[in-house]
């Protein structure tokens, strides 16, 4: 089991976050421009921050930037692409997400240039997957998906936490989500992230 | 051969065709006359200034004043690098990395030429050091600054992408590495053309102006392939340097993206 640990976490003016996340589904919620990204952001090393992240009970800072980002997998709530082919982002040829995401095989030929903000969205899942991160911090995942593809981004989420033990932190607006898929939920409001009780 | 020495009437023959350009382009409202006027009287003052100053130092031979007019030209070079980038770093840094970099490399390079290549007795000969060096400097600033503003330029664009290649678990050699080789490259093409196309499209001018002034064609000629050789292999060494220690500032010693020490 992982367990992502955060000792006096701040960015920008958000009060400083202990909070503690072990194999479950957290759900952090709040209007726009709250800092929910940036905290995700943060917990990845991408940004500076004051405090402290652990992963399982190992310091970030005594981590190699590189190898802290590969266990801790951070899906931003826009895929970027760099190579023509969808199929040069990926290190391995055969990826078990892309059929649960209905995703042909043959979508490792397709153009970049030529997929939908949703195909991008799911492939970049499977991307993100497939390095088999130890902790899961999603953007808004489904935001550009249709139901359907939800769904099968909400079961596969769930399978892979409790699969391998991984703490999932999941920015969400869809209150029916939430309600879906929730074990916790935080909130951003007024620079406080406090835990919404049921 | 002698050389016919150009008189002050001469020159101002020349000096007439730039004002007719500067007429015309009055007449067709291009808002260039007063800036071709004054950069046509920048150059007269500015080369009779350094023909005095060459005139002095050739004619006592002293290392520190070689010296001397050295730092003075690398520090204007470096200057004129930091203004030709859209997005620089901010500070020192915006001044001192491509002043570092064409110190390295067109320095070493042009004493590694007195000293091997052409042998100058003392090796730095003023006749022979300060154009050596004036070259070398004057096309590596072209060379570090095409890559410095691509490198930055690129980097502020593909912000997203260089992240997503961080997330992803790149280090920041990869994940900055298409924009740190396009960089290299294009402050490499305009000296490779230049080898590529010297001789066929363009008599090079230093070439030129020696010929002009008497040298033999063939000699002329062999100076101004070692000259094409350095400024290549100086330019090329300058721009690396530039782009690889730039690129490595854009991160810092977490492997993060810190665009904000652009300015």
């Amino acid at each position: 089991m992982t367990t992502l640990r955060l000792q006096d976490f701040q960015i920008l003016s958000l009060k400083p976050l202990n909070i503690e996340v072990k194999d479950e589904i957290l759900f952090l919620s709040g209007p726009s421009g709250a800092g929910k990204s940036l905290l995700l952001r943060a917990i990845t090393d991408l940004i500076v921050h004051k405090g402290d992240a652990y992963l399982d009970e190992k310091n970030c800072n005594d981590i190699h930037p590189v190898q802290w980002r590969k266990w801790v997998g951070f899906l931003p709530a826009e895929s970027s692409w760099w190579m023509d082919k969808v199929g040069d982002h990926f290190s391995k040829k055969d990826n078990p997400y892309l059929a649960l995401l209905n995703l042909p095989d043959d979508c490792f030929s397709w153009d970049v240039s030529r997929c939908s903000t949703g195909e991008k969205q799911r492939l970049a899942i499977a991307r993100l997957l497939a390095l088999q991160p130890k902790v899961l911090l999603l953007d808004e995942p489904t935001a550009s998906l249709d139901p359907v593809s939800v769904m099968a981004v909400e079961s596969i989420i769930k399978n892979y936490s409790s699969e391998f033990n991984a703490p999932v932190i999941w920015v969400s607006h869809d209150k029916l989500q939430i309600k879906r898929l929730k074990q916790r939920e935080f909130e951003i409001n007024n620079n406080e992230i406090e835990e919404v009780v049921a | 051969m002698n050389v016919i020495s150009l008189s002050p009437f001469d020159l101002s023959m020349a000096a007439l065709l730039v004002l007719l350009l500067a007429l015309l382009s009055l007449i067709l409202k291009l808002n260039l006359a007063s800036r071709i006027v004054i950069a046509a009287i920048r150059t007269v003052v500015q080369l009779l200034l350094i023909g005095l100053v060459l005139k002095a130092l050739f004619a006592q031979i002293s290392l520190l004043w070689v010296s001397a007019l050295s730092i003075v030209m690398l520090l204007i070079a470096g200057r004129e690098v930091m203004a030709r980038q859209q997005r620089r770093f901010g500070g020192l840094w915006g001044y001192g990395l491509g002043t570092l970099s064409m110190f390295v490399s067109s320095f070493t390079l042009t004493v590694y030429a007195l000293i091997v290549i052409v042998g100058t007795d003392p090796w730095y000969t003023p006749q022979y050091s300060i154009p050596l060096l004036g070259m070398m400097l004057g096309n590596t600033m072209t060379g570090v600054s095409l890559a410095l503003d691509n490198l930055t330029t690129s980097a502020w664009r593909q912000r997203e992408v260089i992240e997503a290649r961080l997330i992803l678990g790149q280090d920041w050699r990869t994940a900055i590495g298409d924009i740190t080789r396009d960089s290299v490259r294009i402050g490499m093409i305009p000296m490779i053309n230049a080898m590529a196309a010297a001789g066929i499209v363009s008599l090079p001018g230093m070439m030129t102006g020696q010929i002009l002034s008497g040298t033999e064609p063939m000699e002329a000629v062999k100076y101004q392939i070692l000259i094409m050789f350095l400024i290549t292999a100086g330019t090329g060494f300058a721009a690396m340097l530039a782009t690889w220690i730039g690129a490595r500032h854009l991160f810092d010693d977490r492997q993060r993206l810190r665009l904000e020490r652009l300015s």
